[in-house]
């Protein structure tokens, strides 16, 4: 699927310090009805945003204005459960290009590749400072570097590095999707597929 | 070939690496595919988009379940947006030649529970389905794991996904299940021995006398909840247990087909002296019939236990106490007693013909209490037919239940069987996240057993004194 080019990311961060954050939350099964990838942002989070009637819940993160930008920075074992890449969608529809957290659910973290949002991991001492400096002042920046690898707490200049593979991050830089990677290797799918035992 | 001893896992995989690519994932061939009308739609919109054909339809089965209603099911699907992509799911599969089990198809079922019934999964195989509970599959020696939207898209297009291998972790489970013990306890006990991610980035084998001893159907409910804990997936050793249940499925091997194919299952094991990255071991006699108490399947003890305090738990103490205060319970307090609203069996964990005999078995001779509502939901039109079959629905219908028609149901509560705000649901599926089961819903994740002694008793009930 087709997503904006990630290079350099500098912007504001809303902290969302809740752990075990699962995609369930993220986005409830009730709005997975739809059959083409439209308006999800706008149930992002939906039952920690909103009460029954609709009306914005005023102590929800995302309801404070306080805090706004790129990123989002999520809890230990962010986008745990459901397989459903619709987590993903959201967080992208709603603005976010990146998340970062000490640590991510497996599945989460593929779909976020796969969709052009950037699964960062940080160590659990860096994600406390990232929210130390949120707290401190809402308008702080970071910035993630994809090309470096890097992520850092512009006020200070505290960084620190991140992994992705290389041919991930290579997607990524280009905007490309592992579909036209696969389409471009059909003959020897093909020959590989007539080998198989079963 | 070199003889490095080799794990399960290794072996199945080794077989299915297409490509290497350098500093990135395997290009990874996937033998089976099941898709269904959630996670589907937007991956053949993809197709469409790109002008491209599905490469092997014949590795791939739709089958309609998450959406569906649960009764009436010979009536149009009243909800627009659900019967929209009941429609999406028949078009695309006509539109590519992907058989396809829809409502009303005698076939028709939870894809994980539907996929084995019929000798669709077999040893050895790789298997991928966008719903994270395909790990049901490897019951049989396959590596199953969920995917999201993407990867159908690619599985579609190219019969491959994008996978780095995962890690591999060894969990022995020795000695004899006591009474009332069931896979479901087995799973429970496991995941709140090692938290909701304590298997994260690991692939997960199952060894030991339990899962030898298990029936499949115990080792499809084992399985299923690999992911519960994080697990990339989990797999059993196929061996005898298994062959025998494949054994004239219908899209099982047949005649000299199945003799290649059973000397290549009996290879499917871990090999003396493989490596595992981690090795857990737990003794059968530790594990007594499960509940959780909190927001994540990890928060889970005994049935006759206390809710443990916030200072003794692994996860992070906010987490913890914010999941308490969700489900309305305090630290310290008893579970045994506890009032139930809501009791739901089914989903792809517990909705096989197993699971309705240990829930007939309690319930037999006995009347649901008034305070329930009970949603017996059967995973497939077979299970329902075994039901009937076996004098089941006899027994339930007596104890004043009612059957319902198969699906996934409260499990996710996409269709009506939503749980409303508030209420408790003792439920043999698979999550208990907030709201899971409904806005606002109160889940209690249990064993078919603690599901009908619930049920007939109005609140939370250690089955053991029923059995
Ligand atoms: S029963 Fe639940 S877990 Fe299983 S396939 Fe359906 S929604 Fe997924």
């Amino acid at each position: 699927m087709a997503y904006d080019k990630f290079n350099i990311v500098k912007s504001t961060a809303v902290p969302l310090s809740i752990e075990n954050v699962d995609t369930d939350q993220i986005i409830p099964a009730r709005f997975l009805k739809a059959t083409e990838r439209k308006g999800f942002g706008d149930n992002l989070f939906r039952d920690w945003r909103y009460n029954n009637d609709g009306s914005p819940k005023t102590d929800f993160v995302l309801n404070n204005s306080k805090y706004s930008g790129k990123i989002l920075v999520g809890g230990k074992n962010f986008g745990s459960g459901s397989s459903r890449e619709h987590a993903a969608w959201a967080i992208y529809d709603y603005g976010f290009r990146c998340v970062v957290s000490s640590f991510f659910a497996d599945i989460f973290k593929n779909n976020s590749l796969n969709i052009g949002v950037l699964p960062v991991t940080v160590s659990p001492e860096f994600l406390a400072k990232i929210y130390q400096a949120i707290d401190a002042d809402p308008k702080t920046e970071l910035e993630v570097n994809l090309p470096d690898q890097t992520i850092t707490l512009l006020a200070t200049g505290e960084k620190e590095t991140f992994a992705i593979d290389g041919y991930k991050k290579h997607n990524m830089l280009n905007g490309f999707d592992d579909v036209d990677y696969l389409q471009a290797m059909k003959n020897e799918i093909q020959s590989f597929a007539t080998h198989m035992v079963l | 070939m070199n003889n490095t001893p080799k794990t399960l896992f290794d072996k199945v995989w080794d077989a299915h690496v297409v490509r290497s690519i350098p500093d990135g994932p395997d290009v990874f061939f996937i033998d089976r595919h099941f898709i269904h009308e959630v996670t589907s739609p937007v991956a053949f919109l993809g197709l469409k988009n790109r002008g491209v054909k599905v490469m092997f339809p014949e590795k791939t089965f739709a089958t309609a379940d998450h959406n569906t209603p649960t009764i009436n099911q010979h009536l149009p699907v009243e909800d627009p947006l659900s019967a929209n992509q009941l429609k999406a799911l028949e078009e695309n599969a006509a539109a590519h030649g992907i058989s396809h089990w829809g409502l009303g198809n005698p076939k028709n079922g939870i894809v994980h529970v539907v996929g084995p019934e019929n000798g669709i999964t077999l040893p050895g195989m790789t298997v991928v389905c966008g719903d994270s509970h395909t790990s049901t599959h490897g019951a049989f020696g396959a590596i199953a794991f969920g995917i999201g939207t993407s990867e159908v898209e690619m599985v579609l297009s190219s019969q491959c996904i994008m996978q780095a291998k995962a890690k591999k972790m060894r969990i022995n489970v020795n000695g004899k299940l006591g009474k009332g013990v069931t896979p479901k306890d087995v799973a429970l006990f496991i995941i709140s021995q090692i938290s909701a991610s304590g298997a994260t980035g690991y692939f997960v084998e199952y060894a030991g006398e339990v899962f030898e001893n298990m029936s499949m159907e115990g080792r499809m409910t084992v399985c299923n909840l690999s992911i519960e804990s994080g697990a990339r997936g989990g797999m059993i050793a196929p061996d005898e247990t298994t062959f025998a249940y494949l054994k004239g499925k219908e899209k099982a091997p047949k005649g000299d087909a199945w003799d290649t194919a059973l000397e290549y299952w009996k290879t499917l094991k871990t090999d003396e002296g493989a490596q595992f990255d981690k090795e857990l071991n737990y003794s059968a006699d530790e594990i007594e019939p499960q509940i959780t108490y909190g927001t994540n399947p990890g928060l889970g003890t005994g049935i006759s236990q206390n809710i443990p305090f916030a200072s003794t738990v692994k996860d992070g103490e906010a987490s913890y106490k914010k999941s308490l205060a969700y489900m309305g319970f305090a630290e310290g307090e008893k579970l045994i007693g506890k009032k139930i609203d809501y009791v739901f069996l089914g989903s792809c964990t517990n909705g096989r013909i197993e699971d309705f005999r240990a829930f007939a078995s309690i319930v037999k001779g006995r009347k649901k209490a008034d305070n329930i509502t009970a949603w017996l939901v059967p995973g497939s039109h077979v299970v329902e037919q075994q039901i009937k079959d076996e004098g089941i629905l006899d027994i339930i219908t007596a104890a004043g239940f009612q059957l319902r028609q198969p699906g996934c149901s409260a499990c996710l509560a996409m269709n009506d069987d939503k749980v409303p705000a508030g209420k408790y649901a003792v439920s043999t599926s698979n999550r208990n996240f907030e709201g899971r089961q409904g806005p606002g819903s109160r889940t209690l994740l249990a064993s078919p057993f603690v599901a009908a002694a619930a049920a007939v008793t109005g609140v939370v009930t250690d089955p053991r004194d029923l059995l």
